[in-house]
């Protein structure tokens, strides 16, 4: 009997950032479209986050962030993630970050930015479709 | 000559190799082709471990006596696999798993890897590969593996099938005193905790646990134990730890050996189950037969029970006469 393979998604909150209302609401948004979401709460270490995703052998991972310390976090959380190959794993971003940043993240393998008022059905719509694929 | 991609896997897990561990509970969970070889071939490296369930109703604070425990047990020098259960939702078939919240400090402990499942549809608060992820642990060489269940009620009782030692724990107020009495968790806790004990009610908890087993008339040899533990600060999780170990000692002097042929038992009977599904009824439901007993149901010409004897007619002569 095979199952369809479910979606494994680590929603994350780096760094000393505690509003983590958006984080939730995606959290519930994500599980609603028939993903298995998986929560750590907050304020967590880039090598927290990577050591969680690698033992929970996720696909995508969420990196939510209002604190402004995106710059500083996000390079080291990709920095890690490629040390510890997940080289398959989706990941994006959403919180407050300006948009003058995003080219600079996408550059270090962060898929894609999602700002504030992103409808919840275009993020869902975007694991989807770039879920598993090859890098 | 090259190893396989599975037997790469393998020799990996046995290593204790986080991520061929996470990528062989996903092999495992995903019901992949090469899984059954998997699990085969770990099967004779487990047996060793210490599994423990840990199951009790919301709210009682089991994640967080977790983190607790599994911090004690790492001051004691063993490793810890945890394996957190969480419902699926039957609508959507998503699942929010949560339950690292309460153990933040633990992602980095190299002695500790955590792993959060969902139910995927398994009704008895585990999911059915939670046995496999606990193998898989057992096999990489964790001495202690926790499963935490669900935990939604009286009925969360198939944690038996796969632990050694069964902590059940319960909080003051939640009702407790009154749920005692009834059948399902309270019949199979090796050890009672009352966490949150500084709440008020808790020596009335006690009381009522206490009495419950004093009523048990089924005489076994291990007299479960009941502790009073208050987890965020971590009162009573030594003496809990304590009480685990002696739980261990005890089976390790002879009980495990009979607990373990009824699980051994349980697990062959879900094995052939799951295979009798897989050849027969899904072979079965393909057949325009069973969609038109389905409508004779519908129209009440027939029942459930005389069709099922129609499909399986002729088939199992071999099995009714023994």
């Amino acid at each position: 009997m095979t199952t369809e393979r479910k979606i494994r998604v680590l929603v994350a909150k780096p760094g000393l950032d505690s509003h983590d209302r958006g984080a939730k609401v995606v959290a519930r948004a994500l599980r609603d479209a028939g993903m298995e979401v998986i929560y750590t709460g907050l304020r967590q270490t880039p090598e927290q986050i990577v050591e969680t995703a690698l033992q929970e052998d996720v696909d995508v991972i969420g990196l939510s962030i209002l604190s402004g310390a995106h710059a500083v976090l996000f390079p080291r959380i990709m920095e890690l993630a490629k040390k510890k190959k997940l080289d398959n794993v989706l990941i994006f971003a959403g919180g407050i970050i300006p948009n003058e940043d995003v080219p600079a993240l996408k550059k270090i393998g962060i898929a894609e930015v999602f700002g504030p008022g992103t409808p919840t059905d275009t993020l869902v719509k975007f694991v989807r479709e770039n879920v598993w694929k090859k890098k | 000559m090259p190893l396989s991609q599975t037997e790469q896997l393998i020799k990996g897990v046995l290593k204790g190799d986080r991520k061929s561990i996470a990528k062989t509970i996903s092999l495992i969970e995903n019901d992949m082709p090469e899984s059954q070889k998997v699990v085969s071939l770990l099967y004779t490296h487990t047996g060793k471990a210490h599994i423990i369930g840990v199951t009790g109703p919301l709210g009682s604070g089991k994640s967080t006596l977790i983190e607790k425990i599994a911090k004690e047990i790492r001051k004691r020098e063993r490793t810890v696999g945890i394996v957190a259960v969480d419902p699926t939702s039957p609508f959507s078939g998503g699942a929010f798993l949560g339950d690292r919240v309460r153990m933040q400090d633990l992602s980095t402990d190299e002695g500790v890897f955590i792993r959060s499942m969902a139910t995927r549809g398994s009704m008895g608060g585990i999911a059915k590969a939670t046995k496999d992820a606990v193998n898989v642990l057992d096999a990489s060489g964790k001495d202690v593996v926790i499963v935490e269940t669900v935990g939604a009620g009286q009925t969360e009782v198939d944690v038996i099938k796969i632990a050694q030692t069964i902590v059940v724990v319960l909080a003051p107020g939640l009702g407790d005193e009154i749920q005692a009495i009834k059948a399902g968790i309270m019949e199979i806790g090796n050890i009672f905790v009352v966490n949150k004990a500084d709440l008020e009610n808790v020596d009335k908890a006690v009381g009522a646990i206490e009495a419950m087993l004093e009523m048990n008339t089924q005489k076994k040899d291990w007299k479960p134990s009941v502790v009073k533990t208050i987890a965020i600060t971590g009162e009573g999780i030594a003496e809990l730890v304590d009480n685990i170990s002696q739980h261990k000692a005890y089976l390790d002097s002879g009980a495990i050996h009979a607990q373990s042929r009824q699980r051994i038992e349980t697990e062959l009977e879900e094995a052939v189950k799951r295979k009798l599904t897989e050849v027969i009824l899904d072979n079965l439901k393909r057949r325009e037969e069973f969609g038109e007993l389905v409508d004779k149901i519908l129209a009440k010409k027939t029942d459930p029970y005389s069709a099922a004897e129609l499909l399986l007619e002729g088939k199992l002569k071999k099995y009714k006469s023994n």
